[in-house]
């Protein structure tokens, strides 16, 4: 014990594995789906294929959508009440005996609330425990500030043994969830409320701690998560426009990180802007801003939430007035380019 | 007092043979070992925790030599009972049961929060072998032993499940948030044993945040309630039995004790929550408890 073992917590080489890229092209018109649907969706899946896992609710069924599994499932699906605390521990003892427990409520609740317990209980003894964090993001609108989870991603990612996953779309909300219950280890999956544009599909392919290039492009990449995939994707089309080429990455692992995936694109593109629906300290902009500074460095902006809290209204109004649109990343991609030293 | 009769005791022992069901006296005895396993590694260490591991010194000796099934060659044996301490902070007298009993060495302990041992300061999943939940801060066991109570009723499984609270402890709110849960789904082969020793860190738990009536809070939040002196065997025996005859309810164990038992310049006084004794105080307490640190720790080191 007397020599700390460092272990390499984010990964390598996994975005150099042999594969053909998703290659995402949107149609004008894009379905629109829950990526919450996909969560749900996907418990009702494994409970049939895995007779570990049990799936808890703090009071959320409909809301998270796991009334489906609970529908299937009676015997395997414990309903804690409104007391998120007890319920991560209480996923903890499921998994210290072996279950693979997905609990479902409100990203508020999971992260800032019980932060504590996903810590100590569930981190600090890296329990196979899956946290369903519903709510992600401005976009949960009317609900206001206190419903609209924007720190889950600075607090999950710097608790060590935690991994994380922000899917794009109902499609790949279900694979990652899907995906990280044969991960063995806890897992915080971020998902969001509304109906949010379907960009993938079922064949789109989906690894637990790789990135997926979405689209290629020369100039610069927008590395994104969560429903600010869709933004990237339609920003790049703004760009194209203009004569720039946009790559667009999918980056829905936020932990462990695909690094090699990062400084590849930071070396071919030479800029890189990132966005997010959440603040701004500590997000996917900060994750990616560390792997650049010490692999390759390359001017960034960051689209995010600045270090303000939400508040109510429909959740479009909010993504424009919290400067979460494609919009917001052409102008960040306009500003990176500036910066981006001539050759 | 026995509770059970000759033959359900041999049907007890060919369904739980890891239970080693030790009378009181052998207990006690055992109990002795623990107090000097406790003061020693901590005059090793010259940090950890000295009141709270010596008033649940006798209830742990009756959990782990009388009353738990469990196999600590196998710490993941599948027919184990679960035994978890909430109150993380008492490892001097949770390495010490784990050592005697066969967890891990006995000269682990003179490694006691030592950066080349495995005995972490608060008890480590990571660390410690038996370990089966890191613990530390307060309040979170309780959740914990209700999972496992969750696991073993979906699997329709016989197990038991200990989980060890400290009264100061039943200040966090997350303690009643599982109280309830437990209740709700009368989990009855939970048994939460609350060493009752009235002190916490800052003084005497009536004056920091008064928690009676004790017994009233837990029956009324739908538990089986029973009291017992913490120190007197039998009696501890009596409260286990009648914990593991009860159905429909889980069962909550108040155990009255004194906080620094065994030691008499410590006992009953808060201050000793936190601190190790210096080596000469060590030499006092273990003289009173009939060794040396020269003769307990070579005890230690040789096994």
């Amino acid at each position: 014990m007397a020599t700390i073992e460092i272990k390499p917590t984010d990964t390598e080489g996994a975005s150099n594995d042999p594969r053909a890229d998703a290659s995402i092209t949107l149609p004008d018109k894009v379905e629109m789906k829950k990526t919450r649907e996909g969560f749900g969706r996907a418990l009702a899946d494994l409970g049939e294929q895995d007779p570990r896992i049990v799936v808890l609710v703090g009071d959320l069924s409909e809301s998270t959508m796991v009334h489906w599994f609970a529908e299937k499932f009676p015997e395997r699906f414990i309903q804690v009440g409104i007391a998120e605390q007890n319920m991560m521990c209480i996923a903890g003892g499921l998994a210290a005996m072996g279950k693979i427990p997905f609990l479902a409520t409100y990203g508020a609740f999971a992260s800032c609330r019980s932060a504590d317990q996903m810590r100590v209980t569930v981190a600090y003894s890296n329990l196979n425990v899956k946290i369903g964090g519903a709510h992600g993001g401005i976009s949960v609108g009317p609900d206001g500030a206190t419903h609209q989870a924007m720190e889950e991603i600075s607090i999950v990612r710097s608790i060590p043994n935690m991994s994380m996953v922000v899917p794009c779309d109902f499609w790949e909300t279900y694979k990652a969830t899907i995906a990280v219950a044969k991960h063995n280890g806890p897992v915080y999956l971020r998902f969001g409320r509304e109906d949010v544009p379907v960009v993938t599909q079922k064949e789109t392919p989906f690894a637990f701690g790789r990135g997926e290039v979405f689209a290629e492009g020369r100039d610069l990449t927008i590395i994104a998560c969560g429903v600010m995939v869709y933004e990237a994707l339609r920003a790049r089309e703004t760009l194209a426009a203009q004569g720039v080429s946009a790559r667009v990455v999918d980056l829905h692992t936020i932990k462990p990180l695909d690094r090699a995936l990062i400084e590849r694109c930071a070396r071919e593109t030479g800029a890189i802007v990132t966005a997010e629906e959440h603040q701004v300290h500590g997000g996917l902009g900060g994750a990616v801003a560390e792997v650049v500074v010490q692999r390759h460095v390359v001017p960034m902006e960051l689209v995010a939430v600045h270090d303000r809290f939400g508040q109510s209204g429909k959740p479009a109004e909010l993504m424009d007035a919290f400067g979460l649109r494609a919009k917001d990343i052409v102008a960040a991609a306009e500003r990176v380019l500036a910066r981006k030293p001539k050759r | 007092m026995s509770p059970t009769t000759p033959a359900s005791a041999a049907l007890e022992a060919a369904h739980r043979p890891g239970r080693l069901a030790w009378p009181a006296e052998q207990l006690a005895a055992k109990a002795l070992d623990i107090r000097r396993d406790i003061i020693t590694l901590l005059a090793k260490a010259q940090t950890g925790h000295s009141g709270g591991p010596l008033s649940s010194a006798d209830f742990g000796a009756a959990l782990f030599f009388h009353e738990i099934n469990v196999d600590p060659a196998r710490p993941d044996w599948p027919e184990r009972d679960f035994w978890h301490f909430s109150i993380g902070h008492v490892t001097p007298v949770i390495y010490s049961l784990m050592a005697e009993r066969g967890y891990f060495p006995l000269k682990d302990l003179m490694k006691f929060r030592a950066f080349d041992g495995h005995a972490q300061g608060h008890p480590s999943r990571h660390d410690t072998p038996g370990i089966e939940v890191s613990a530390g801060s307060l309040g979170q066991g309780l959740s914990v032993c209700c999972g496992v109570a969750m696991a073993a009723r979906i699997d329709k499984h016989p197990r038991r499940v200990y989980c060890v609270m400290g009264d100061g402890e039943q200040q966090e709110g997350q303690i009643w948030e599982a109280a309830m849960f437990a209740a709700h789904y009368r989990l009855d082969q939970l048994c939460a044993v609350i060493d009752y020793n009235r002190k916490q860190i800052d003084g005497d738990v009536q004056d920091i945040m008064g928690i009676k009536p004790l017994d009233q809070k837990w029956r009324s939040f739908n538990w089986n309630v029973i009291e017992c002196d913490g120190h007197a065997m039998p009696d501890i025996l009596a409260a286990l039995a009648a914990a593991r005859a009860h159905k429909g309810q889980p069962s909550v164990i108040l155990a009255h004790t004194v906080m620094g038992q065994g030691v008499s310049y410590m006992a009953d006084d808060f201050h000793w929550h936190g601190k190790p004794p210096k080596m000469d105080q060590a030499e006092a307490a273990l003289k009173e408890l009939g060794t040396s640190y020269a003769d307990w720790s070579a005890r230690l080191l040789a096994n």
